[in-house]
């Protein structure tokens, strides 16, 4: 934190109920250390108890406080403000496209959460399976027993970003493709029969808007290539060997 | 003022255009939509053309001598621009889809569009200059 003071015009959108959209405008004096979400309390603390918007955690674990910060998806909680406007500027902020509002800031982000349950993604995970710098493979026994956080903190702010999310409600959408990357086609082919799909993985367009916003390394855009990679190895291992044709059984039997 | 439109939607295409805080790869998403439409409108008009043919010889030529003006070479030249642009930028998907360059897609991207740049200077050179 520093003594220096921004002036800095926040222009919120507000939608209740049946109500008309509209943005509502305030002035705040920030120090442009603060975080956006930082911001966003103070007005809902000082100006208007009716703002409504999520929030949990403070430091990126929870993925609630996601909103779109002059155009762009941010995790509000880790966005300084001195990055996304200058002395005098304004600061737009609006909730996640591609999610019902329930009211301002605040989405439904329902939908994400039953998708990835369906491809089983995983909240935690051993280390030996994480994709973190130094290769677990290389710890002590004992150090390979532990597990972690998975990266993705389901913001669903790459579900926002993706041009292909904003037209088609049934397209399963980044983090739910990272998910299911991440559990694996060979570990669960089941899986097969959800991604490869008209829905699933052949329906990004390659846009990497889902890479470009992850707040959190998943790197969405890379996991849908390499799961299309994954399924293309399961359709040729289905053409020319035995494995193959079982992972087709499996998918036939689940079908 | 609106009411409450969050959701997909197909009416939303528009969307795939607004350039608002899109990066290189979501910018050049949107140019091959628009090019992707614009050859495919081509097509249809190629073959219109192609179709007086069937009026005779001369039927064709007439049709050449009409279209022979700076207009019609300025949208001959926005096809070969449109072709290139789709091409290359098709061939960076392909690769990426098979999961191959995918770390170093955006430097695969800035080539392959240079590569389209210089062969549309190439042909602008070629068309205006005949």
């Amino acid at each position: 934190m520093s003594n220096i003071r921004w002036k800095v015009t926040f222009q919120i959108y507000r939608a209740k109920g049946d109500g008309p959209v509209h943005f509502d405008t305030f002035f705040l004096d920030v120090d442009p250390d603060e975080y956006v979400l930082d911001g966003v309390e103070r007005l809902w603390a000082f100006h208007d108890r009716s703002l409504c918007y999520r929030h949990a955690c403070h430091h990126s674990t929870c993925g609630a406080c996601g909103m779109r910060v002059n155009g762009v998806e941010k995790l509000t909680c880790i966005t300084p403000i001195r990055e996304v406007t200058t002395d005098g500027g304004t600061l737009r902020i609006e909730p996640l496209r591609n999610f019902p509002v329930v009211s301002d800031l605040a989405v439904d982000m329902g939908s994400l959460y039953l998708r990835m349950d369906q491809v089983h993604a995983k909240s935690v995970l051993p280390v030996t399976e994480a994709e973190i710098e130094k290769s677990p493979r290389d710890w002590s026994a004992e150090d390979q027993q532990y597990i972690r956080l998975s990266d993705c903190i389901e913001c669903g702010l790459c579900i926002s970003a993706c041009p292909i999310s904003a037209t088609d409600a049934d397209y399963l959408g980044p983090a739910v493709l990272a998910g299911a990357q991440q559990t694996g086609l060979s570990k669960d082919p089941a899986l097969v029969e959800i991604v490869d799909s008209e829905d699933g993985v052949w329906r990004c367009h390659s846009a990497y808007e889902c890479t470009a916003v992850c707040p959190s390394f998943v790197d969405p855009a890379r996991r849908i290539m390499n799961l299309r990679r994954q399924v293309l190895g399961q359709r040729w291992q289905g053409l020319f060997n035995r494995k193959g044709a079982q992972n087709l059984a499996v998918e036939e039997v689940t079908r | 003022m609106n009411k409450v439109d969050n959701e997909p939607s197909r009416s939303k295409w528009i969307e795939w255009f607004n350039p608002q805080g899109r990066n290189l790869e979501g910018i050049t998403f949107s140019l091959n939509r628009i090019t992707g439409l614009g050859l495919t409108l081509y097509l249809f008009l190629h073959l219109i053309v192609l179709g007086t043919l069937a009026r005779g010889a001369n039927a064709y030529d007439n049709f050449i001598k009409l279209v022979h003006n700076p207009f019609f070479i300025f949208g001959e030249f926005l096809v070969v621009a449109a072709g290139l642009i789709h091409g290359f930028n098709g061939i960076r998907i392909v690769i990426t889809s098979l999961g191959i360059g995918v770390p170093t897609e955006k430097r695969l991207l800035v080539v392959l569009m240079a590569i389209a740049l210089i062969g549309t200077l190439i042909f602008a050179v070629r068309m205006f200059t005949a």
